[in-house]
């Protein structure tokens, strides 16, 4: 007699796998095709064979682009984790008013990233804005116009945008180490600093490897914030490979090119991952805990 | 026994495939082999259209219009979109130039030329330099429908008083001008840096001024080299002697043109003067102070250039926005979207609506209406500017492919941060077109 299988039947899987499919896997198929065309949304493709690939690589545009996007992640990464975590473990603690401090610090998480762009295009406006007041023009840099400055300025709206969510991870991940590693900490006489760099940091090294994927991996996609900011101006200082793709595409109308762009963009992300999964051993998921 | 039946499971997916697959093929219905005449528009002129709409669906017999207006940013990509999927509408608005090129090569817009040689007093009344926006390789495929919009000088007259500047009527003038205000102060010219577009009207200015329309129709034409004309790089060195004397002031890089920053510096005194297009007047002025408007606000033509070739009666800016057909409605359908656009269009009721929301329609004889309306002052200054221009520049975005438009954007803001010499925008700009 056959085993019998155990748990809910795999075609339950059905319909998160169909719209996967459909929105997912076909759209990707369908731009790794238009890649290898000529097609400016009007008529029929054209197919070009291999063409928008030479294009691509032989243009230092698509290297620059590349460079700002890596530095957009390096850069957006060494801002984010510390201050992350933190915020985290600050917050996983039960001072007084932790609660009040965790409800400022989670107000950007319900902001959309339109509405983000929009208030600090407001705030950072050299005539009308925040720093045009008295007292602190000294601020009033034109930052978002000033091309050695646009970059950092994104670098900062983003990290204020998402800090809050890497946080939360944090603060649960802080809340998760045990209680008795603490007390046996302080039996043995070590303080506060000593606690947390032997003792919380080492145990939120899978919270870390979490969040630094996500924070790569979102550096690879962020578009709308920078979209509605500088349009990845002035000139391309802020022209990272999303907004390349759809500057390309959608105000370019080269559907093709944008297309390889979009690939490059797909195949350096999967990397990405499987590079920080493999280096971290996050795959094999070991645990610290008491009892596991 | 818990676990449900594959059949079950097998349904539940069954049905989500269908409702996805019903999402997928659910769009709208307008499409060009509908049983009316579907209208895509911007807003702006929708009170008009709408008027127009209802005038014409009243008529016995008449095949019914549905006109649709969308908002200006999303419509350009939802209408590629729409005409590449087959669902386009049978009439939809474009700005002419190379936009409406693409659309003719791609055989999906008819040609209006015969429409028009049917009646004639409509094709000799629209301005010419106007028309020519909608024509393409001679043939006609696009109609204007809306006001002309030249782009103007706009100046605060108490702080050219105050300060005893005379307003620029030449080049030597405007850079005086410039240093005598930067010494004050105050911004001689308020720019809108951060959207990119408000720096194509000096560059198209300045070339017209230096060489004439030809250097310019030169690059449309896609001549070799077009770009590296002389007019050109002097263009592109004035605009970048004017940035260093300071005549955009301070961060204009960083100033957002859309929700009318640059045109409050103008109205609070903090800026003299502003190049923008005729939308400007009633968008951001009249809107932001009605005050201002009344006593404060004066305006005038680019100024002309010493030694230079071209006309100073020419101008540049947004022609109109123009109607085309669809080749692939039916030919019922198609017929009764040209006798709309050739009898319905700029018909009396028509250009008394656009007058009355202080559009200025692009036809001759109308000096009497206008000077009747609100705003007359403005109006015929408008009116008269784009009626005896020597020639009428398209915007240069709208002029060249929207490939090469992107690339000009690009360069252009460089210019203006003084990231690149002028030959090397010249040279970039060859090696894109």
């Amino acid at each position: 007699m056959a085993v019998r299988r155990q748990g809910p039947s795999p075609l339950l899987a059905l319909p998160a796998l169909i719209f996967f499919g459909v929105f997912a896997i076909i759209p990707l198929f369908v731009a790794l095709y238009l890649s290898f065309t000529k097609w400016s949304g009007l008529g029929s493709p054209t197919w070009v064979g291999f063409d928008n690939w030479g294009t691509l690589f032989s243009t230092p545009d698509t290297f620059r682009s590349f460079g700002l996007t890596l530095l957009l992640m390096g850069l957006s990464w060494v801002f984010q984790t510390p201050i992350s975590i933190l915020l985290g473990v600050f917050l996983s603690g039960h001072q007084r008013y932790r609660e009040i401090f965790a409800v400022i610090y989670f107000v950007p998480l319900l902001l959309s990233s339109a509405a983000i762009g929009i208030a600090f295009r407001n705030l950072l406006d050299p005539n009308f804005g925040l720093f045009a007041s008295p007292g602190l023009e000294w601020l009033n840099l034109g930052w978002l116009g000033n091309p050695d400055l646009a970059f950092y300025a994104i670098v900062f709206i983003i990290s204020w945008q998402f800090i809050p969510f890497h946080t939360l991870l944090y603060q649960g991940g802080a809340r998760q180490v045990p209680q008795s590693l603490y007390e046996a900490a302080a039996l043995d006489g070590a303080g506060r600093m000593a606690q947390f760099f032997s003792i919380t940091l080492p145990q939120l090294r899978y919270t870390i490897v979490t969040s630094t994927t996500l924070m790569l991996i979102g550096a690879l996609t962020y578009f709308d914030i920078i979209f509605i900011l500088t349009q990845g101006g002035p000139g391309d200082a802020t022209r990272i490979l999303p907004v390349d793709m759809y500057l390309t595409g959608f105000v370019g109308n080269q559907m093709g090119l944008a297309s390889t762009i979009a690939i490059v963009l797909v195949l350096f992300g999967m990397l990405v991952s499987l590079t920080i999964s493999k280096l971290s051993g996050f795959t094999r998921m070991e645990s610290q805990l008491d009892g596991e | 026994m818990s676990r449900p039946s594959w059949r079950a499971t097998a349904a539940t997916a069954l049905a989500i495939g269908v409702a996805l697959g019903t999402i997928g093929c659910s769009s709208d219905s307008t499409g060009a082999s509908g049983s009316g005449v579907s209208v895509w528009t911007t807003s702006g002129t929708e009170s008009v259209l709408m008027t127009s709409q209802e005038q014409h669906n009243a008529e016995e017999g008449s095949v019914p219009l549905d006109v649709q207006v969308y908002e200006n940013d999303p419509y350009k990509t939802k209408l590629r979109t729409a005409i590449s999927a087959g669902q386009g509408p049978t009439v939809f608005s474009g700005w002419g130039g190379g936009g409406l090129a693409a659309y003719v090569e791609a055989g999906e817009v008819e040609s209006l030329q015969a429409a028009f040689d049917a009646a004639p007093e409509l094709r000799d009344r629209i301005f010419p330099s106007v028309l020519a926006g909608g024509t393409i390789d001679g043939e006609i495929y696009g109609t204007p429908y809306n006001g002309v919009q030249p782009v103007v000088i706009y100046y605060n007259e108490n702080v050219f008083a105050d300060n005893g500047v005379k307003v620029p009527e030449t080049w030597d003038e405007t850079m005086d001008a410039v240093a005598a205000f930067k010494a004050e102060g105050i911004t001689p010219f308020s720019i809108g840096g951060a959207g990119r577009w408000p720096y194509l009207m000096w560059i198209a200015y300045l070339t017209d001024r230096i060489g004439g329309p030809e250097v310019f129709d030169a690059v449309v034409a896609g001549e070799e080299g077009a770009w590296e004309d002389p007019a050109i790089v002097t263009a592109a060195s004035m605009i970048q002697d004017l940035v260093e004397a300071g005549g955009f002031g301070d961060g204009f890089s960083s100033v957002d043109p859309n929700q009318g920053a640059p045109e409050a510096l103008v109205y609070t005194g903090r800026a003299a003067m502003q190049l923008q297009g005729a939308w400007g007047y009633s968008s951001a002025y009249l809107s932001g102070d009605p005050e201002f408007v009344e006593d404060g606000l004066g305006w005038t033509t680019f100024p002309s250039v010493e030694g230079g070739l071209g006309d100073p009666s020419n101008v540049t800016g947004n022609l109109s926005a123009f109607f085309s057909v669809s080749s692939k409605a039916d030919a019922e359908t198609k017929k009764a979207a040209t006798d709309w656009l050739v009898n319905g269009v700029f018909d009396d009721d028509y250009i008394d609506g656009l007058i009355g929301i202080g559009a200025v329609p692009p036809v001759s004889g109308i000096e009497d209406k206008i000077a009747a309306a609100p705003a007359a002052d403005w109006n015929t200054f408008v009116y008269k500017t784009a009626q005896n221009a020597g020639n009428f520049q398209l915007s240069w975005d709208q002029a060249i492919s929207p490939e090469e438009a992107e690339v000009l954007l690009t360069n252009l803001e460089k210019l203006f941060l003084l990231e690149i010499t002028p030959d090397e925008f010249a040279s970039n700009m060859n090696a894109a077109a």
